[in-house]
């Protein structure tokens, strides 16, 4: 959630992401340079914190915090080469090798999910923005000013409410018994359609919440691109008899192409991890609908809790979160190549 | 200077009322079928499915959720707990980081950043997260369960460094030292202060985490007394045997004869209650907050 939130800092985040990689670049040179002196680091480490204490403290909560949240789990990854047993410690319990990887892949599950989850995350990424530019441009046509905020506010509004509302809505709507949908189709004299049981129908409804619940959301982020543009721009366009769709075309969206590169950099990084709370909350553990949207964190959730299969699960998130760093460091790479501007760190 | 709009600016307008008028429509249609529905009698739903309009109208629904109130304002006690806790230390440790990673004579800043960020690009996945919260940290049913995931994010983090920068002059933490201020009472008399527009928009994002958040709940909590709200709402919506469930402690039997389809919804108005009503008038920080790296001035 909060990936796209801060990708929209575009500008700050671009120049700190900037300093940030340079600076680290300078980190590493300052640490090769002492490697041959490493004691003679470590003390001036130790003098430097010990001369900043107070601030080194006001860091330590937020160290330790990540320290046990994200690097002692990753000492876990090992259960992926394990057969699990829950009552034996860490590194008690059988040692299998890649077998849990191999019957993975054997059995094509791997495939199945990676399929998913890049397809659905890709279909999200264009229609999202693209519908979300176009949407921003005509909000930002409106001359009405209380009827532009109502409405922006309104197209807001679904990102507010929690996942288990979503669920709540798609019940409302599709359940086969009394569902809004089938009460409609009844009184058009229509058959009832069983949507729970229609897989290939859950690929379109999923994209069509996903873009429910978030195009408020960039829409948002793009209409203050939009907000930022200069009208002296458009002014003189018009002075040259540019008409109105002209002006969109040669200005704005150019304009928007910062806004969305980044937007798709962030997004395209974290590829391999999904909306886990839109799938769970939309499919649940119904096993008709697996074949169509079962992405790599729906089935690493059931593996734990409802099959119990911890070795099989943890490899399946190992390979997520390798796929997904291999990925994340290609693209940066070869954002830094043809734009230096844009890359991530 | 005025210029005459071109033949196509009407097209255009037409197309804007038109294109956000529809999209409205579908933001809030879904919300009007759930209202409509809990005030639905139910063996109205029974017999004629949803309707945008309640057939027969009826505050049923909302008389079964509150009939037995215990649940559902336990639910809400403690997803408020959890919020309030969880926004206000999640808020004091990441602020005060930002302000740490902020200040350039810090020396080790980069690495203490990279060590931050370097867990949005790498982690070991849900399994050996949730292993270590239940077999090794002890926290099943325990409210730290609840507040500890998500109480702090790389990218809050740095986000906050970032607002802190732009808020903060640096020659303002120079002045306060020479003036004898020490570092955490910079931070607690300035850099509180100056920055409370970023301060204000993170910690909704961090509230509104916490208090949709069912996650948590569905993971580490067997105690149903513990659940959060949207995780009691996620029980009482899949779980068919909800009613007779909820007489039975009571010793009554109610099942067969209470309105299920149009409690289940009305308890979903009861969830997502606050959010609707504080929305109006918490909005306008988030479209700030989202906005202010954008538009210069």
């Amino acid at each position: 959630m909060f990936e796209l939130f801060t990708s929209y800092f575009y500008g700050k985040y671009r120049n700190a992401g900037k300093l940030h990689y340079t600076e680290i670049r300078g980190f590493t040179i300052v640490v090769s340079n002492v490697a041959g002196g490493r004691k003679d680091a470590m003390r001036h480490f130790l003098q430097e914190l010990s001369r900043n204490r107070i601030l080194f403290l006001m860091l330590l909560p937020t160290l330790i915090y990540f320290l046990i949240n994200s690097y002692f789990p990753m000492v876990g990854v090992y259960y992926a080469f394990t057969q699990f047993d829950f009552n034996s410690g860490l590194f008690d319990s059988a040692f299998v090798g890649l077998k849990n990887f191999e019957f993975l892949w054997k059995s094509g599950t791997l495939f199945r999910l990676t399929l998913n989850t890049v397809g659905y995350n890709l279909a999200f990424i264009v229609l999202g923005n693209v519908l979300a530019i176009v949407c921003a441009i005509l909000l930002s046509e409106l001359r009405i000013k209380w009827f532009k905020k109502l409405t922006q506010s309104i197209m807001f509004l679904p990102y507010f409410v929690s996942f288990v509302i979503l669920s709540v809505i798609v019940y409302n709507v599709f359940n086969y018994d009394s569902g809004f949908l089938n009460t409609l189709l009844a009184q058009f004299g229509a058959e009832p359609v069983d949507v729970y049981n229609k897989p290939v129908i859950w690929i379109f409804l999923i994209i069509l919440f996903y873009l429910w619940k978030n195009l408020g959301y960039s829409m948002v982020i793009y209409l203050a691109t939009i907000t930022g543009i200069s009208e002296e721009y458009y002014e003189a366009a018009k002075i040259d008899g540019a008409n109105i769709f002209q002006r969109i075309w040669y200005i704005t969206v150019p304009m928007l192409k910062t806004t969305f590169v980044m937007l798709l950099l962030f997004a395209l990084g974290s590829i391999m991890k999904g909306q886990f709370d839109l799938f769970y909350q939309l499919i649940g553990n119904n096993g008709v609908l697996y074949n169509t949207t079962d992405i790599l964190d729906t089935y690493v959730f059931r593996s734990l809790k409802v099959t119990f299969d911890v070795g099989m699960a943890t490899a399946a998130g190992l390979y997520q979160s390798l796929f997904g760093f291999i990925l994340i460091m290609t693209v940066n790479w070869i954002i830094r190549k043809i734009n230096d501007e844009y890359a991530l760190f | 200077m005025r210029i005459k709009e071109d033949k196509y600016y009407g097209l255009l307008q037409g197309l804007s009322y038109s294109v956000t008028i529809l999209f409205s429509i579908a933001c809030l249609l879904p919300f009007l079928l759930i209202i409509s529905a809990s005030l639905t009698a139910n063996d109205s739903i029974i017999r004629d499915g949803y309707h945008l309009i309640p057939s027969t109208f009826s505050l049923e629904g909302y008389r079964t959720v509150f009939r037995f109130p215990e649940d559902v304002l336990r639910a809400y006690g403690v997803t408020f707990f959890t919020t309030v806790v969880g926004t206000t230390l999640g808020l004091f440790f990441m602020t005060m980081a930002g302000y740490v990673l902020s200040r350039r004579d810090f020396k080790y800043r980069n690495a203490f950043s990279f060590y931050i960020y370097f867990t949005t690009l790498f982690g070991g996945g849900l399994v050996p997260w949730y292993i270590l919260y239940t077999k090794y940290l002890h926290l099943t049913d325990s409210y730290m369960a609840l507040i500890l995931p998500g109480l702090m994010t790389p990218f809050l983090i740095i986000l906050m460094k970032n607002f802190i920068r732009t808020a903060v002059p640096e020659e303002l933490f120079e002045s306060a030292k020479i003036d004898g201020a020490g570092d955490f009472r910079i931070y607690w008399r300035i850099v509180l202060q100056l920055s409370m527009p970023g301060i204000a928009t993170v910690g909704l994002f961090l509230a509104l985490h916490y208090w949709n958040d069912w996650f948590s709940s569905s993971l580490y909590i067997n105690d149903t007394h513990k659940y959060q709200l949207q995780f009691h709402l996620y029980n009482v919506i899949n779980s068919a045997s909800f009613i007779a469930n909820m007489g039975a402690g009571t010793g009554v039997s109610l099942a067969g004869d209470l309105p299920t389809e149009s409690t289940k919804m009305a308890m979903a108005i009861v969830v997502t209650g606050p959010v609707l009503f504080l929305y109006p008038f918490i909005q306008r920080y988030f479209v700030k907050g989202l906005t202010i790296g954008a538009v210069k001035g």
